[in-house]
């Protein structure tokens, strides 16, 4: 089934903001091997010019798990089958590094919905402030949504 | 970290081989969230249809992203950084895992002190897993 193309526009605020924590950031440095101190030391960030420890450049990632209930993809309205879903794309724009003690406020906009081929492409876009408002990130996924674009010959009968 | 001066069109970042074994996906999805069972249970994984377990897909992107950080020093110095996620990297159950294969060159010089640097990311057998993978980094 396609989905609810009345949904682009519409935007979901996270129902909480999101206070990103030094052990996190280190537990997340872990995961992915990386021991650079100015994930875990915050001597080391700050000698970088940093207030405190940053995050790596993927990890409001996280932000996606945390509010994923706040979020269009589990609005039974879109017509939405996870099952049938995969990543397709991501991008991250960091107007300032993330640094510990942040707390943070999102809200999720669909961006755009449509066809590519028997599949849909669903963009969304997420946008990250701080506690003062101020821009911290702009984070934007792509969604295939397989085999659910209405067939071409039947979309040009309907019309 | 290299200087933006120093810096031309076609400077090739170090190139670096991450291995992607089984533990690093369980550490992933306690660090991430993302607990979905075909990263780590490979019964689920084959029953829909994978070959076995795979990594997230925002994993091997933190991966690959290691080789812009671990350039550029400071990580607050990526901008920027997207990528497409063209194909699965597939993790076996054995004590070597998958190998992610990645190299990033310099493709255009920026106002600001800026680059623009295209990634590839590749499994054994060349297979590319990410495509379109750019980044935007501050050098001093």
């Amino acid at each position: 089934m396609p989905l609810n193309r009345e949904f682009v526009g519409r935007e979901y605020p996270a129902s909480a903001t999101y206070e990103v924590g030094r052990e996190h950031i280190r537990q997340f440095a872990d995961a992915i091997g990386d021991q650079n101190p100015i994930y875990r030391d915050p001597a080391a960030a700050k000698a970088a010019g940093h207030p405190d420890v940053i995050a790596p450049p993927t990890f409001l990632t996280v932000l996606g798990f945390r509010f994923g209930f706040d979020s269009p993809i589990v609005d039974p309205g879109l017509g939405l089958d996870y099952s049938l879903v995969v990543h397709g794309e991501q991008r991250f724009v960091l107007h300032r590094p993330v640094v510990a003690g942040d707390v943070l406020s999102t809200v999720s906009k669909v961006a755009e919905i449509r066809d590519a081929g028997r599949n849909e492409l669903m963009t969304l876009v997420t946008d990250v402030a701080g506690a003062d408002g101020e821009p911290v990130a702009t984070l934007t996924s792509t969604l295939v949504s397989r085999g659910t674009a209405v067939p071409r010959d039947t979309a040009s009968k309907e019309a | 970290m290299p200087a933006y001066d120093e810096v031309e069109v076609g400077t090739e970042l170090p190139e670096q081989v991450f291995p992607v074994q089984r533990h690093n996906l369980i550490l992933y999805c306690g660090a991430s969230g993302d607990s979905n069972l075909i990263h780590w249970n490979e019964r689920i994984a084959k029953a829909v249809g994978l070959p076995d377990v795979i990594a997230h897909g925002m994993f091997t992107m933190a991966e690959a992203g290691r080789i812009l950080t671990d350039w550029a020093g400071d990580p607050g110095a990526v901008l920027e950084y997207g990528v497409r996620f063209s194909r699965p990297v597939v993790v076996p159950d054995d004590d070597k895992g998958a190998q992610l294969t990645v190299r990033g060159k310099v493709e255009e010089k920026l106002d600001g002190n800026r680059v623009l640097v295209g990634l590839t990311a590749s499994v054994e057998g060349g297979s590319q897993v990410l495509t379109g993978a750019r980044a935007v980094v501050r050098l001093p």
